[in-house]
């Protein structure tokens, strides 16, 4: 197991760290067969997003009411003008699919962005700073912890609207506990370490200090996070959207088609069933890549 | 001994307040939340309402005073449990969400003993089995459960038992059918991170010196296990758990959802799409106030637990 061990890594090296620390976690990946599985997935699942105006065989929202409920190609009843069926109101469900992945990865990217960039800010404020920055802001972790975040994200966004942003917005302040306090945790290791008291001892500023020396070596653990995020936040959104509460209505989402198949399971399975699948196998996907970095950037986290 | 227990005692009293501060500050989030997200009356008036009707709505809501005696007066509230009357229900908020607080606890304390008596057996067999192939499966079982949102379980355990199969009822409440797929349901994702935690917990144990000497006493494994390494596993496994409380309530508003229990999260997205602030308030709370007691909880039994902790700050 060819592990880097990032607590161990002085300044000069942090470069060759991330370096390192990508080229072990794809290697890692590799060696998996679940791994490759899992990438390749995701490649689908980016491309269906790019695409998804020349892959979708219709337009998502065409309703056609004589084309109710028409089953998947393989069944008697279906054809393949409609590959996976129809929905309760004619329109193609995998059209539907393919478009639902654009909202799903662009929410779980951005809001997951948002939170590294704000829970990896506290984390580093409250490690190197220590005092009475660290007691307010870990407090205030605390009391976000103590609300379930699809609870804050549905009243924000039923009281606030149901953009596209204000549900990336709501997603990404929600999640910024977890960065938080493993940055702040190997802050606080790493800030006794020589190099950053050897910086000091020669001037340099908190600011260069923290940007220049700390936070590169906090890359990989805020990667693992980061990873692992997109997965819970693509949950979270489909779970606002199939509460009715999260995008607006008029842009497909695997949650809301969800809701939509939820009501028609008696008689067609298959609303349901495929944006059920997708969401399962993009979030199983994207937490085997996770663990995959984990694994590889964190030895003592590897239990395999 | 007095000394420890006065330490013991120090302890304790400081982590119930500071509890207390995290419940005062859930407070102040969820006033100001409801408070920020916009004009409540705008959203609770029809259109086309009065100047008079709402002056009229405003003084009953008591949102014509300023916003510190607003807070003030919510705060006092709290204090004597009165969290206002609901505008949806036109009575007091408590007593409405305690109508629907049984079913909930009914669900989540249900789906909790299903996942320990699943995960538990499964954690320590993975652990005792590692790298074998009975341990890669449930690796990879867990995985899955870690990755599957609650609402899809819930849509997925219907297709299969009550559309398919039509053994279970896909919806409902009052009796133990009813009960199984939604406890089910919500009781997949804890499985998953109950038994990921002990597994590597036990890992963790099962190499310390207090195992090996309990082997050379001549325990075999099974009972080394039982009797020396889950009480030591359990420790990281009990913190988890407790911090998991959002994840099972969150959960739990989505099971209810789709089957159509009558619990707290169907009340939540009821009083959330009606526009009833003291309700959302009042059970954004509750929610919140729930979590930090069964961490509290978790935090004091800990040195019952483990008596190195005891002396700890």
């Amino acid at each position: 197991m060819a592990t880097v061990s990032i607590t161990t890594t002085a300044d000069g090296d942090s470069t060759t760290t991330t370096r390192r620390t990508g080229h072990s976690a794809w290697r890692a990946l590799r060696r998996n067969r679940w791994g490759m599985a899992a990438l390749s997935f995701l490649g689908l699942v980016v491309i269906a997003a790019l695409l998804a105006p020349m892959l979708a065989p219709h337009d998502p929202q065409t309703q056609d009411l004589l084309g109710r409920l028409a089953p998947p190609f393989w069944d008697a009843d279906g054809s393949a003008a409609h590959l996976l069926g129809t929905d309760h109101l004619g329109r193609d469900v995998l059209s539907r699919l393919i478009y639902g992945s654009r909202v799903s990865l662009l929410v779980g990217v951005c809001a997951a962005l948002l939170a590294g960039v704000l829970g990896a800010t506290v984390g580093l404020v409250a490690g190197y700073y220590g005092g009475w920055a660290d007691r307010i802001l870990m407090r205030l972790a605390d009391v976000q912890l103590a609300f379930p975040s699809i609870l804050l994200a549905l009243a924000v966004v039923a009281f606030l609207g149901n953009g596209l942003w204000i549900v990336i917005i709501v997603l990404g302040i929600t999640g910024w506990v977890a960065y938080a306090r493993v940055v702040r945790s190997e802050v606080l290791s790493l800030k006794t370490r020589e190099f950053v008291t050897e910086a000091r001892a020669i001037g340099v500023g908190d600011r260069t200090i923290i940007t220049r020396h700390l936070l590169r070596n906090v890359t990989a653990p805020i990667a693992t996070i980061g990873t692992l995020q997109v997965a819970s936040v693509i949950v979270a959104e489909s779970a606002l959207s199939f509460l009715g509460l999260g995008v607006p209505a008029s842009v497909p989402t695997w949650g809301s088609m969800l809701a939509d198949g939820q009501l028609y399971l008696g008689t067609s399975w298959w609303i349901a069933v495929f944006p059920g699948l997708a969401l399962m196998l993009t979030s199983l996907s994207i937490n085997i890549t996770g663990d995959a970095i984990r694994d590889a950037t964190d030895p003592k986290a590897y239990r395999g | 001994m007095t000394d420890r227990r006065r330490a013991v005692l120090r302890s304790a009293g400081s982590k119930t307040l500071s509890a207390l501060i995290v419940l005062y500050l859930a407070a102040t989030v969820a006033f100001l939340l409801v408070r920020i997200s916009g004009d409540p009356l705008a959203m609770l008036l029809p259109p086309d309402a009065t100047q008079e009707q709402s002056d009229e709505m405003a003084a009953t809501l008591g949102l014509d005073q300023p916003l510190i005696v607003q807070y003030l007066d919510y705060l006092g509230g709290l204090v004597r449990l009165d969290l206002g009357d609901s505008i949806f229900y036109g009575e007091p908020v408590s007593s409405v969400i305690a109508d629907r607080l049984p079913a909930t606890a009914l669900l989540a304390v249900t789906a909790m003993a299903i996942a320990l008596l699943i995960a538990v057996p499964a954690g320590i067999f993975s652990a005792m089995h590692r790298g074998k192939a009975g341990d890669k499966g449930i690796i990879t079982v867990i995985l899955i459960g870690q990755s599957t949102p609650a609402f899809w379980v819930g849509i997925l355990l219907v297709l299969i038992f009550a559309v398919q199969l039509q053994v279970l009822p896909a919806a409902g409440y009052g009796s133990v059918q009813n009960l199984v797929l939604p406890a089910v349901t919500l009781a997949v994702y804890s499985v998953a991170v109950i038994a990921r935690l002990l597994r590597s917990s036990l890992i963790d144990v099962l190499s310390s010196d207090y195992m090996r000497t309990a082997t050379a006493k001549g325990y075999g494994p099974t009972r080394a296990v039982l009797s020396h390494g889950l009480r030591n596993a359990s420790l990281p496994v009990i913190t988890v758990v407790g911090l998991e409380t959002g994840s099972l309530l969150g959960g739990a508003i989505l099971t209810e959802q789709v089957f159509g229990w009558p619990g707290l999260g169907r009340l939540t997205v009821e009083a959330i799409s009606n526009r009833d602030l003291p309700l959302v308030q009042g059970t954004i709370l509750l929610f919140a106030a729930i979590f930090v007691v069964i961490n509290l909880v978790v935090d004091l039994s800990y040195s019952a637990l483990d008596p190195r902790v005891r002396l700890e700050k």
